[in-house]
Protein backbone atom coordinates (compact mmCIF):
# COMPACT_ATOMS: atom_id res chain seq x y z
CA UNK A 1 0.00 0.00 0.00
CA UNK A 2 1.04 3.29 -0.72
CA UNK A 3 2.17 6.02 1.90
CA UNK A 4 1.55 8.86 0.16
CA UNK A 5 -0.47 8.93 -2.82
CA UNK A 6 -1.50 12.12 -4.83
CA UNK A 7 -4.16 11.81 -7.43
CA UNK A 8 -4.24 14.64 -10.26
CA UNK A 9 -3.84 17.01 -7.12
CA UNK A 10 -4.44 20.88 -8.04
CA UNK A 11 -4.53 23.66 -5.23
CA UNK A 12 -5.98 27.05 -6.00
CA UNK A 13 -4.82 29.82 -4.36
CA UNK A 14 -7.20 32.81 -3.81
CA UNK A 15 -5.45 36.51 -4.69
CA UNK A 16 -6.69 39.75 -5.11
CA UNK A 17 -7.31 42.83 -3.35
CA UNK A 18 -9.54 41.16 -0.47
CA UNK A 19 -6.63 41.11 2.20
CA UNK A 20 -6.49 43.14 4.76
CA UNK A 21 -9.09 45.72 3.32
CA UNK A 22 -12.03 46.12 6.46
CA UNK A 23 -15.50 45.41 6.31
CA UNK A 24 -16.38 48.79 5.51
CA UNK A 25 -14.27 48.84 2.69
CA UNK A 26 -15.47 45.42 1.46
CA UNK A 27 -18.85 46.93 1.50
CA UNK A 28 -18.17 49.57 -0.59
CA UNK A 29 -16.25 48.10 -3.50
CA UNK A 30 -19.26 45.16 -3.67
CA UNK A 31 -21.89 48.31 -3.74
CA UNK A 32 -19.36 49.57 -6.37
CA UNK A 33 -18.47 46.23 -8.27
CA UNK A 34 -15.02 46.61 -7.77
CA UNK A 35 -14.32 43.85 -5.80
CA UNK A 36 -12.27 40.93 -7.33
CA UNK A 37 -10.93 37.80 -6.53
CA UNK A 38 -7.93 36.48 -8.61
CA UNK A 39 -7.30 32.87 -8.71
CA UNK A 40 -4.00 31.09 -8.91
CA UNK A 41 -3.10 27.84 -9.45
CA UNK A 42 0.03 26.65 -7.61
CA UNK A 43 -0.53 23.40 -8.48
CA UNK A 44 -1.80 21.73 -11.29
CA UNK A 45 -2.87 17.92 -12.04
CA UNK A 46 0.08 16.62 -9.79
CA UNK A 47 0.34 12.71 -9.66
CA UNK A 48 2.57 10.77 -7.44
CA UNK A 49 2.76 7.42 -5.40
CA UNK A 50 5.47 6.83 -2.32
CA UNK A 51 6.15 3.70 -1.09
CA UNK A 52 7.31 3.14 2.43
CA UNK A 53 11.53 3.99 2.22
CA UNK A 54 11.28 6.30 -0.56
CA UNK A 55 12.75 9.43 -0.70
CA UNK A 56 10.96 11.74 -2.91
CA UNK A 57 13.38 14.92 -3.95
CA UNK A 58 10.72 17.89 -5.56
CA UNK A 59 12.79 20.44 -7.96
CA UNK A 60 11.47 23.36 -9.46
CA UNK A 61 12.30 27.40 -9.78
CA UNK A 62 10.70 29.73 -6.98
CA UNK A 63 7.22 29.73 -7.61
CA UNK A 64 6.68 26.08 -8.89
CA UNK A 65 4.51 25.03 -6.25
CA UNK A 66 6.56 22.78 -4.28
CA UNK A 67 6.11 24.15 -0.92
CA UNK A 68 2.20 24.37 -1.61
CA UNK A 69 2.31 20.85 -2.99
CA UNK A 70 4.08 19.74 0.59
CA UNK A 71 1.49 21.80 2.99
CA UNK A 72 -1.64 19.63 0.65
CA UNK A 73 0.58 16.25 2.02
CA UNK A 74 0.82 17.58 5.58
CA UNK A 75 -2.53 18.74 5.61
CA UNK A 76 -2.83 22.04 6.07
CA UNK A 77 -3.88 22.66 2.71
CA UNK A 78 -7.06 20.84 0.79
CA UNK A 79 -6.79 20.11 -2.84
CA UNK A 80 -9.02 22.12 -4.64
CA UNK A 81 -8.97 19.33 -7.36
CA UNK A 82 -8.13 15.75 -7.38
CA UNK A 83 -7.18 13.01 -4.12
CA UNK A 84 -4.51 12.97 -1.13
CA UNK A 85 -4.42 10.18 0.75
CA UNK A 86 -1.40 9.71 3.34
CA UNK A 87 -0.99 6.89 5.75
CA UNK A 88 1.34 7.27 8.40
CA UNK A 89 2.07 10.26 11.20
CA UNK A 90 3.80 12.81 9.68
CA UNK A 91 6.33 15.33 10.87
CA UNK A 92 6.41 18.13 8.23
CA UNK A 93 9.25 20.67 8.70
CA UNK A 94 8.22 23.68 6.86
CA UNK A 95 10.12 26.79 7.48
CA UNK A 96 11.32 25.22 10.56
CA UNK A 97 12.23 28.27 13.13
CA UNK A 98 8.45 29.97 12.68
CA UNK A 99 5.59 29.39 15.14
CA UNK A 100 7.63 29.70 18.37
CA UNK A 101 6.94 31.75 21.25
CA UNK A 102 9.20 34.33 21.76
CA UNK A 103 8.73 35.27 25.34
CA UNK A 104 8.32 31.51 26.61
CA UNK A 105 11.69 29.94 27.42
CA UNK A 106 13.18 27.22 24.93
CA UNK A 107 12.06 24.25 27.60
CA UNK A 108 8.23 25.41 27.03
CA UNK A 109 8.35 26.00 23.53
CA UNK A 110 10.18 22.66 23.27
CA UNK A 111 6.87 21.00 24.82
CA UNK A 112 4.61 23.46 22.91
CA UNK A 113 6.61 22.39 19.37
CA UNK A 114 6.22 19.05 20.76
CA UNK A 115 2.66 18.77 21.05
CA UNK A 116 1.75 20.97 17.76
CA UNK A 117 3.78 17.91 16.26
CA UNK A 118 1.22 15.45 17.87
CA UNK A 119 3.62 13.58 20.40
CA UNK A 120 2.46 13.08 24.06
CA UNK A 121 3.41 14.77 27.22
CA UNK A 122 5.22 10.90 28.66
CA UNK A 123 6.77 10.92 25.23
CA UNK A 124 8.48 14.71 25.20
CA UNK A 125 9.37 14.03 28.91
CA UNK A 126 11.58 10.91 27.72
CA UNK A 127 12.69 12.69 24.55
CA UNK A 128 13.38 16.07 26.56
CA UNK A 129 16.82 15.83 27.23
CA UNK A 130 18.35 14.06 24.47
CA UNK A 131 16.44 17.09 22.23
CA UNK A 132 18.21 19.67 24.02
CA UNK A 133 21.55 17.51 24.10
CA UNK A 134 21.20 17.28 20.47
CA UNK A 135 20.51 21.31 19.76
CA UNK A 136 23.50 22.19 22.07
CA UNK A 137 21.38 24.20 24.21
CA UNK A 138 22.16 22.76 27.81
CA UNK A 139 22.94 26.53 28.75
CA UNK A 140 19.92 28.02 27.11
CA UNK A 141 17.13 25.85 28.91
CA UNK A 142 15.87 28.54 30.95
CA UNK A 143 16.12 31.21 28.77
CA UNK A 144 13.37 33.09 26.83
CA UNK A 145 13.43 32.39 23.27
CA UNK A 146 13.84 35.49 22.10
CA UNK A 147 17.29 35.86 23.45
CA UNK A 148 18.24 32.94 20.86
CA UNK A 149 20.50 33.50 17.70
CA UNK A 150 18.58 32.34 14.81
CA UNK A 151 20.98 29.33 14.46
CA UNK A 152 20.04 28.03 17.74
CA UNK A 153 16.06 28.36 17.17
CA UNK A 154 16.44 26.63 13.83
CA UNK A 155 18.91 24.00 16.00
CA UNK A 156 15.93 23.26 18.56
CA UNK A 157 13.45 23.24 15.80
CA UNK A 158 15.41 20.32 14.20
CA UNK A 159 16.29 18.69 16.44
CA UNK A 160 12.66 18.88 18.01
CA UNK A 161 11.49 17.04 14.70
CA UNK A 162 13.67 15.17 13.97
CA UNK A 163 14.33 13.25 17.37
CA UNK A 164 11.38 11.53 16.83
CA UNK A 165 10.24 8.72 14.67
CA UNK A 166 7.19 9.72 12.38
CA UNK A 167 6.18 7.38 9.09
CA UNK A 168 6.31 10.52 7.08
CA UNK A 169 9.15 13.33 7.16
CA UNK A 170 8.92 16.38 5.11
CA UNK A 171 11.50 18.71 4.61
CA UNK A 172 11.57 22.09 3.32
CA UNK A 173 14.93 23.75 2.71
CA UNK A 174 15.71 22.50 6.27
CA UNK A 175 19.41 20.63 6.08
CA UNK A 176 21.10 23.40 5.83
CA UNK A 177 20.71 24.75 9.17
CA UNK A 178 23.36 25.89 11.66
CA UNK A 179 26.84 26.46 11.62
CA UNK A 180 29.23 23.83 9.56
CA UNK A 181 28.99 21.16 12.39
CA UNK A 182 26.09 21.49 13.06
CA UNK A 183 25.04 20.84 9.74
CA UNK A 184 27.51 17.67 9.52
CA UNK A 185 25.10 16.47 12.49
CA UNK A 186 22.20 17.53 11.45
CA UNK A 187 22.93 15.28 8.00
CA UNK A 188 24.35 12.29 9.13
CA UNK A 189 20.96 12.47 12.01
CA UNK A 190 18.90 12.92 8.55
CA UNK A 191 20.30 9.89 6.75
CA UNK A 192 20.28 7.58 9.81
CA UNK A 193 16.11 8.29 10.04
CA UNK A 194 16.06 7.89 6.43
CA UNK A 195 17.70 4.79 6.64
CA UNK A 196 15.03 3.01 8.98
CA UNK A 197 12.25 3.03 6.00
CA UNK A 198 10.85 6.37 7.01
CA UNK A 199 8.80 7.86 4.00
CA UNK A 200 10.67 11.21 3.16
CA UNK A 201 10.07 14.72 1.09
CA UNK A 202 12.77 16.84 0.02
CA UNK A 203 12.27 20.00 -1.37
CA UNK A 204 15.67 21.66 -1.79
CA UNK A 205 17.63 24.21 -4.32
CA UNK A 206 20.56 21.81 -3.78
CA UNK A 207 20.62 19.43 -6.86
CA UNK A 208 23.57 17.48 -5.18
CA UNK A 209 21.31 17.31 -1.75
CA UNK A 210 18.66 15.71 -3.94
CA UNK A 211 20.87 13.56 -6.50
CA UNK A 212 22.13 12.28 -3.18
CA UNK A 213 19.42 11.36 -1.17
CA UNK A 214 16.52 10.88 -3.07
CA UNK A 215 15.44 7.79 -4.88
CA UNK A 216 12.60 9.47 -6.30
CA UNK A 217 12.11 12.53 -8.25
CA UNK A 218 9.51 14.96 -9.06
CA UNK A 219 9.78 17.93 -11.25
CA UNK A 220 7.02 20.89 -10.76
CA UNK A 221 7.36 24.17 -12.93
CA UNK A 222 4.81 26.79 -12.76
CA UNK A 223 2.24 24.03 -10.50
CA UNK A 224 2.65 21.53 -13.58
CA UNK A 225 4.11 18.39 -13.36
CA UNK A 226 7.08 17.96 -15.64
CA UNK A 227 8.40 14.67 -14.53
CA UNK A 228 7.65 12.16 -11.53
CA UNK A 229 9.74 8.94 -11.70
CA UNK A 230 13.19 6.95 -10.14
CA UNK A 231 15.39 8.33 -13.06
CA UNK A 232 16.90 10.54 -10.39
CA UNK A 233 20.26 11.09 -12.29
CA UNK A 234 18.47 11.72 -15.57
CA UNK A 235 16.40 14.15 -14.65
CA UNK A 236 19.20 16.16 -12.31
CA UNK A 237 21.21 16.22 -14.96
CA UNK A 238 18.15 17.76 -17.02
CA UNK A 239 17.27 19.61 -14.75
CA UNK A 240 20.56 21.57 -14.53
CA UNK A 241 20.34 22.08 -18.30
CA UNK A 242 16.94 23.75 -17.55
CA UNK A 243 18.52 25.83 -15.40
CA UNK A 244 20.81 27.07 -18.09
CA UNK A 245 18.79 27.13 -21.24
CA UNK A 246 15.19 28.07 -19.44
CA UNK A 247 13.82 25.11 -21.59
CA UNK A 248 11.78 22.44 -20.62
CA UNK A 249 11.84 18.79 -22.01
CA UNK A 250 9.01 18.13 -24.11
CA UNK A 251 9.08 14.38 -23.75
CA UNK A 252 11.68 11.24 -22.48
CA UNK A 253 13.70 12.02 -25.56
CA UNK A 254 14.07 15.37 -24.78
CA UNK A 255 14.86 15.26 -21.03
CA UNK A 256 17.53 12.48 -22.20
CA UNK A 257 18.85 14.55 -24.51
CA UNK A 258 19.20 17.46 -22.07
CA UNK A 259 20.90 15.14 -19.63
CA UNK A 260 23.43 14.23 -22.05
CA UNK A 261 24.37 17.76 -22.68
CA UNK A 262 24.83 18.74 -18.79
CA UNK A 263 27.37 15.26 -19.04
CA UNK A 264 29.51 16.53 -21.94
CA UNK A 265 28.96 20.65 -20.36
CA UNK A 266 30.39 18.90 -17.06
CA UNK A 267 33.31 17.00 -19.30
CA UNK A 268 34.04 20.12 -21.03
CA UNK A 269 34.08 22.64 -17.75
CA UNK A 270 36.34 19.79 -15.40
CA UNK A 271 38.56 19.72 -18.35
CA UNK A 272 38.42 23.67 -18.35
CA UNK A 273 38.70 23.74 -15.29
CA UNK A 274 42.13 21.57 -15.74
CA UNK A 275 43.95 23.28 -17.98
CA UNK A 276 43.12 26.50 -16.18
CA UNK A 277 44.85 25.18 -13.24
CA UNK A 278 47.82 23.74 -14.88
CA UNK A 279 48.40 27.31 -16.47
CA UNK A 280 48.17 28.76 -12.92
CA UNK A 281 50.68 26.21 -12.01
CA UNK A 282 53.03 26.93 -14.72
CA UNK A 283 53.09 30.24 -14.07
CA UNK A 284 53.62 29.78 -10.82
CA UNK A 285 56.50 27.16 -11.01
CA UNK A 286 58.17 29.53 -13.83
CA UNK A 287 58.15 32.59 -11.78
CA UNK A 288 59.84 31.03 -9.08
CA UNK A 289 63.92 30.11 -8.73
CA UNK A 290 63.90 28.01 -12.02
CA UNK A 291 66.35 25.62 -10.61
CA UNK A 292 63.90 24.32 -7.59
CA UNK A 293 60.60 24.92 -9.76
CA UNK A 294 61.83 21.59 -11.51
CA UNK A 295 63.38 20.28 -8.45
CA UNK A 296 59.77 21.02 -7.39
CA UNK A 297 57.80 19.20 -10.56
CA UNK A 298 60.10 16.28 -10.30
CA UNK A 299 59.42 15.65 -6.93
CA UNK A 300 55.05 15.71 -7.64
CA UNK A 301 56.21 13.49 -10.41
CA UNK A 302 58.06 11.24 -8.97
CA UNK A 303 55.11 11.02 -6.38
CA UNK A 304 52.03 10.94 -8.56
CA UNK A 305 53.21 9.93 -11.98
CA UNK A 306 56.30 7.46 -11.65
CA UNK A 307 55.45 5.78 -15.16
CA UNK A 308 56.38 9.26 -16.68
CA UNK A 309 59.66 10.03 -14.99
CA UNK A 310 61.18 6.13 -15.68
CA UNK A 311 60.43 7.17 -19.24
CA UNK A 312 62.33 10.16 -19.01
CA UNK A 313 65.15 8.54 -16.92
CA UNK A 314 65.66 6.29 -20.05
CA UNK A 315 66.24 8.73 -22.53
CA UNK A 316 68.54 10.56 -20.33
CA UNK A 317 70.27 7.32 -19.80
CA UNK A 318 73.57 8.50 -20.28
CA UNK A 319 74.00 11.34 -18.03
CA UNK A 320 72.45 9.04 -15.12
CA UNK A 321 75.60 7.16 -16.20
CA UNK A 322 78.04 10.00 -15.27
CA UNK A 323 78.08 8.79 -11.41
CA UNK B 1 -21.03 4.96 18.95
CA UNK B 2 -18.24 5.68 16.10
CA UNK B 3 -18.61 8.86 16.36
CA UNK B 4 -17.64 9.35 20.26
CA UNK B 5 -15.14 7.17 20.00
CA UNK B 6 -13.69 9.50 17.34
CA UNK B 7 -14.35 12.24 19.69
CA UNK B 8 -12.60 10.39 22.35
CA UNK B 9 -9.25 9.75 19.95
CA UNK B 10 -9.49 13.41 19.38
CA UNK B 11 -9.17 14.20 22.48
CA UNK B 12 -6.62 12.12 24.04
CA UNK B 13 -4.91 13.10 20.63
CA UNK B 14 -5.18 17.39 21.60
CA UNK B 15 -4.88 16.92 24.98
CA UNK B 16 -1.24 17.64 25.22
CA UNK B 17 -1.50 20.14 22.67
CA UNK B 18 -4.64 22.19 24.33
CA UNK B 19 -3.11 22.00 27.92
CA UNK B 20 0.57 23.48 26.44
CA UNK B 21 -1.12 26.45 25.06
CA UNK B 22 -3.57 27.04 27.85
CA UNK B 23 -0.38 27.50 29.98
CA UNK B 24 1.45 29.68 26.49
CA UNK B 25 -1.86 31.66 27.19
CA UNK B 26 -1.48 31.83 30.64
CA UNK B 27 2.12 33.15 30.89
CA UNK B 28 1.40 35.53 27.77
CA UNK B 29 -1.59 37.14 29.77
CA UNK B 30 0.03 37.52 33.42
CA UNK B 31 3.63 37.64 31.98
CA UNK B 32 5.25 35.74 35.22
CA UNK B 33 3.99 38.30 37.58
CA UNK B 34 1.96 38.10 40.68
CA UNK B 35 0.45 41.71 40.18
CA UNK B 36 -0.87 40.65 37.01
CA UNK B 37 -3.15 38.38 38.05
CA UNK B 38 -4.35 40.65 41.33
CA UNK B 39 -4.91 43.51 38.96
CA UNK B 40 -7.64 41.01 36.90
CA UNK B 41 -9.18 40.60 40.58
CA UNK B 42 -8.92 44.36 41.51
CA UNK B 43 -10.10 46.06 37.73
CA UNK B 44 -13.46 44.85 37.37
CA UNK B 45 -13.60 45.97 41.65
CA UNK B 46 -12.57 49.43 41.17
CA UNK B 47 -15.30 49.41 37.95
CA UNK B 48 -18.02 48.10 40.61
CA UNK B 49 -16.68 50.95 43.31
CA UNK B 50 -16.94 53.46 40.23
CA UNK B 51 -20.42 52.23 38.88
CA UNK B 52 -21.87 51.92 42.58
CA UNK B 53 -20.63 55.47 43.68
CA UNK B 54 -22.28 57.14 40.47
CA UNK B 55 -25.35 55.20 40.07
CA UNK B 56 -26.60 54.56 43.72
CA UNK B 57 -27.92 58.05 43.85
CA UNK B 58 -29.91 57.47 40.25
CA UNK B 59 -30.85 53.84 40.19
CA UNK B 60 -29.57 52.59 44.25
CA UNK B 61 -32.89 54.35 46.21
CA UNK B 62 -35.55 51.99 44.83
CA UNK B 63 -33.44 49.02 44.63
CA UNK B 64 -32.58 46.49 47.44
CA UNK B 65 -29.06 45.46 47.53
CA UNK B 66 -28.12 47.53 44.88
CA UNK B 67 -24.47 46.62 44.87
CA UNK B 68 -25.34 43.08 44.12
CA UNK B 69 -27.51 43.72 41.72
CA UNK B 70 -24.91 45.62 39.92
CA UNK B 71 -21.86 43.40 40.75
CA UNK B 72 -24.42 40.28 38.99
CA UNK B 73 -24.62 42.52 35.69
CA UNK B 74 -20.65 43.33 35.77
CA UNK B 75 -19.79 39.63 36.58
CA UNK B 76 -21.35 38.73 34.12
CA UNK B 77 -20.62 41.11 31.39
CA UNK B 78 -17.16 41.56 31.93
CA UNK B 79 -16.31 37.50 31.51
CA UNK B 80 -18.25 38.23 28.31
CA UNK B 81 -16.52 40.83 27.12
CA UNK B 82 -13.21 39.40 28.35
CA UNK B 83 -13.95 35.94 26.72
CA UNK B 84 -15.41 37.15 23.15
CA UNK B 85 -12.29 39.84 22.90
CA UNK B 86 -9.69 37.41 23.62
CA UNK B 87 -11.31 35.15 21.39
CA UNK B 88 -11.84 37.64 18.66
CA UNK B 89 -7.45 37.62 18.07
CA UNK B 90 -7.15 33.93 19.03
CA UNK B 91 -7.19 32.78 15.37
CA UNK B 92 -4.82 35.55 13.98
CA UNK B 93 -2.18 35.57 16.65
CA UNK B 94 -1.68 32.11 15.90
CA UNK B 95 -2.04 32.34 12.37
CA UNK B 96 1.97 31.43 12.48
CA UNK B 97 1.27 28.01 13.83
CA UNK B 98 -1.68 27.21 11.85
CA UNK B 99 -0.36 28.05 8.46
CA UNK B 100 2.93 25.81 8.96
CA UNK B 101 1.30 22.48 11.24
CA UNK B 102 -2.01 20.61 10.64
CA UNK B 103 -3.68 21.69 14.09
CA UNK B 104 -7.62 22.04 15.07
CA UNK B 105 -7.96 25.77 14.76
CA UNK B 106 -10.68 25.60 17.29
CA UNK B 107 -7.67 24.96 20.35
CA UNK B 108 -6.78 28.27 20.15
CA UNK B 109 -10.09 29.69 20.81
CA UNK B 110 -10.33 26.74 23.46
CA UNK B 111 -7.14 27.61 25.37
CA UNK B 112 -8.10 31.50 25.32
CA UNK B 113 -10.94 30.74 26.75
CA UNK B 114 -9.64 29.10 30.01
CA UNK B 115 -7.87 32.19 31.46
CA UNK B 116 -10.68 34.11 31.68
CA UNK B 117 -13.06 31.25 32.49
CA UNK B 118 -10.81 30.97 35.37
CA UNK B 119 -11.10 35.02 36.10
CA UNK B 120 -14.54 34.78 35.78
CA UNK B 121 -14.33 32.16 38.62
CA UNK B 122 -12.00 34.38 40.63
CA UNK B 123 -14.62 37.16 40.63
CA UNK B 124 -17.57 34.54 41.26
CA UNK B 125 -15.76 33.96 44.73
CA UNK B 126 -15.68 37.67 45.19
CA UNK B 127 -18.94 37.89 44.22
CA UNK B 128 -19.90 35.33 47.20
CA UNK B 129 -18.09 37.15 49.37
CA UNK B 130 -20.45 40.39 48.98
CA UNK B 131 -22.76 38.43 49.10
CA UNK B 132 -22.38 37.41 52.16
CA UNK B 133 -21.14 41.04 53.86
CA UNK B 134 -24.25 42.05 52.33
CA UNK B 135 -26.52 39.55 54.46
CA UNK B 136 -28.17 37.35 51.53
CA UNK B 137 -28.88 34.10 53.03
CA UNK B 138 -26.53 31.00 50.92
CA UNK B 139 -29.21 28.09 50.42
CA UNK B 140 -28.85 25.00 48.06
CA UNK B 141 -30.60 27.15 45.28
CA UNK B 142 -27.57 29.13 44.57
CA UNK B 143 -26.72 25.38 42.39
CA UNK B 144 -28.43 26.57 40.11
CA UNK B 145 -25.82 28.95 39.23
CA UNK B 146 -24.02 26.67 37.26
CA UNK B 147 -26.99 26.59 35.06
CA UNK B 148 -26.33 29.86 33.70
CA UNK B 149 -22.58 29.58 33.67
CA UNK B 150 -22.72 26.67 31.50
CA UNK B 151 -24.92 28.69 29.13
CA UNK B 152 -22.95 31.43 29.29
CA UNK B 153 -19.40 29.56 28.51
CA UNK B 154 -21.42 27.81 25.49
CA UNK B 155 -22.39 31.18 24.61
CA UNK B 156 -19.03 32.99 24.56
CA UNK B 157 -17.30 30.40 22.53
CA UNK B 158 -20.09 30.75 20.03
CA UNK B 159 -19.19 34.14 20.04
CA UNK B 160 -15.47 33.68 20.08
CA UNK B 161 -15.92 31.31 17.17
CA UNK B 162 -17.90 33.96 14.97
CA UNK B 163 -15.66 37.00 15.93
CA UNK B 164 -12.21 35.18 15.74
CA UNK B 165 -13.31 33.89 11.92
CA UNK B 166 -14.90 37.50 11.10
CA UNK B 167 -11.62 38.73 12.06
CA UNK B 168 -9.30 37.02 9.80
CA UNK B 169 -11.91 38.24 7.20
CA UNK B 170 -12.31 41.81 8.21
CA UNK B 171 -9.48 43.69 10.20
CA UNK B 172 -11.97 46.03 11.12
CA UNK B 173 -14.12 43.89 12.70
CA UNK B 174 -12.67 45.46 16.38
CA UNK B 175 -13.48 48.60 15.97
CA UNK B 176 -17.14 47.41 15.20
CA UNK B 177 -17.32 45.40 17.70
CA UNK B 178 -16.61 47.46 20.44
CA UNK B 179 -19.07 49.90 19.76
CA UNK B 180 -21.38 46.85 19.50
CA UNK B 181 -19.87 46.07 23.09
CA UNK B 182 -20.82 49.16 24.15
CA UNK B 183 -24.09 49.22 23.06
CA UNK B 184 -24.66 45.69 24.45
CA UNK B 185 -23.76 47.19 27.97
CA UNK B 186 -26.23 50.02 27.72
CA UNK B 187 -29.04 47.63 26.26
CA UNK B 188 -28.29 44.65 29.60
CA UNK B 189 -29.71 46.64 32.51
CA UNK B 190 -26.59 46.03 34.15
CA UNK B 191 -26.93 49.40 36.43
CA UNK B 192 -30.75 50.35 35.61
CA UNK B 193 -33.83 48.18 36.71
CA UNK B 194 -36.46 47.23 33.93
CA UNK B 195 -39.05 47.81 35.85
CA UNK B 196 -40.05 51.45 34.55
CA UNK B 197 -40.46 50.00 31.26
CA UNK B 198 -43.84 49.00 29.63
CA UNK B 199 -44.19 45.22 29.52
CA UNK B 200 -43.99 45.56 25.74
CA UNK B 201 -40.14 46.61 26.36
CA UNK B 202 -39.83 44.64 28.84
CA UNK B 203 -40.36 41.58 27.02
CA UNK B 204 -37.50 42.79 24.02
CA UNK B 205 -35.08 42.82 26.69
CA UNK B 206 -35.37 39.21 26.75
CA UNK B 207 -34.12 39.20 23.27
CA UNK B 208 -30.84 40.24 24.66
CA UNK B 209 -29.19 36.81 25.84
CA UNK B 210 -26.71 38.78 28.04
CA UNK B 211 -29.71 39.95 29.72
CA UNK B 212 -30.75 36.70 30.81
CA UNK B 213 -27.79 35.59 31.74
CA UNK B 214 -27.53 38.38 34.21
CA UNK B 215 -31.50 37.73 35.18
CA UNK B 216 -31.15 34.31 35.71
CA UNK B 217 -28.13 35.65 38.34
CA UNK B 218 -30.53 37.90 39.99
CA UNK B 219 -33.61 36.07 40.00
CA UNK B 220 -31.54 33.32 42.20
CA UNK B 221 -29.37 35.50 44.38
CA UNK B 222 -31.58 38.41 44.77
CA UNK B 223 -35.45 36.73 44.83
CA UNK B 224 -33.86 34.16 46.22
CA UNK B 225 -35.98 31.53 43.19
CA UNK B 226 -35.66 29.86 40.03
CA UNK B 227 -36.27 30.88 36.72
CA UNK B 228 -39.64 29.51 35.04
CA UNK B 229 -38.72 26.69 32.79
CA UNK B 230 -39.42 28.17 29.12
CA UNK B 231 -36.84 30.88 30.79
CA UNK B 232 -34.58 28.38 30.85
CA UNK B 233 -35.08 27.16 27.65
CA UNK B 234 -34.47 30.55 26.18
CA UNK B 235 -31.03 30.73 27.89
CA UNK B 236 -30.08 27.00 26.35
CA UNK B 237 -30.93 28.04 22.81
CA UNK B 238 -29.05 31.03 22.52
CA UNK B 239 -25.88 29.56 23.84
CA UNK B 240 -26.77 26.40 21.27
CA UNK B 241 -27.55 28.69 18.44
CA UNK B 242 -24.33 31.04 18.36
CA UNK B 243 -22.46 27.84 19.35
CA UNK B 244 -23.54 25.58 16.45
CA UNK B 245 -23.17 29.03 13.88
CA UNK B 246 -19.61 29.38 15.06
CA UNK B 247 -18.82 25.78 14.30
CA UNK B 248 -20.22 25.72 10.98
CA UNK B 249 -18.28 28.73 10.22
CA UNK B 250 -15.63 26.99 11.53
CA UNK B 251 -16.24 23.67 9.80
CA UNK B 252 -16.75 25.20 6.50
CA UNK B 253 -13.94 27.77 6.37
CA UNK B 254 -11.20 25.71 8.09
CA UNK B 255 -9.19 25.48 5.18
CA UNK B 256 -10.20 28.86 3.58
CA UNK B 257 -8.76 31.08 6.82
CA UNK B 258 -5.23 30.47 5.37
CA UNK B 259 -5.63 32.17 2.10
CA UNK B 260 -6.41 35.99 4.57
CA UNK B 261 -3.67 35.71 7.22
Amino acid sequence: MAIIRADGVSIRYMTGDFKDIGLKEYVVRRLQGKYQVKEFWADRDVTFALEKGDMLGIIGTNGAGKSTLLKAVSGIMVPTKGHMEINGTIAALLELASGFDKELTVRENTYLRGAMLGYTRKFMDEKYEEIIAFAELQDFQDRPFKQLSSGMKSRLAFSIACLVNPDILILDEVLSVGDGAFRKKSGDKMRQILSGGVTGILVSHSISQVREMCNKILWLDHGRQIYFGDETETVCNAYEEFLITKRLPDNWEDMERMSAATLTRKEQDARTARSEEARKLESLLESGQSESAVEAAVCILRRQRPDLLSIEARCEDPSSHKH
Amino acid sequence: MKYLKKVRDKVSRYRFLFEELTLRDFKQKYKRTVLGMGWSLLSPLLQLLVMSLVFSQFFGRNTPHYTIYLFCGNLVFSYYRESTNGGMNALMANAQIFTKVNVPKYLFLLSKNVSSLINFGLNLCVFFLFVLFDGIAFGPHFLALLYPITCLVVFNLGVGLILSALFVFFRDITYLYDVFTLLLNYMSAIFYTVESFSPTVQRLFLCNPIYCYIKYFRVVVLEGNIPSLPFHLLCAFYAVAVAAIGGFIYKKYNHTFLYYV
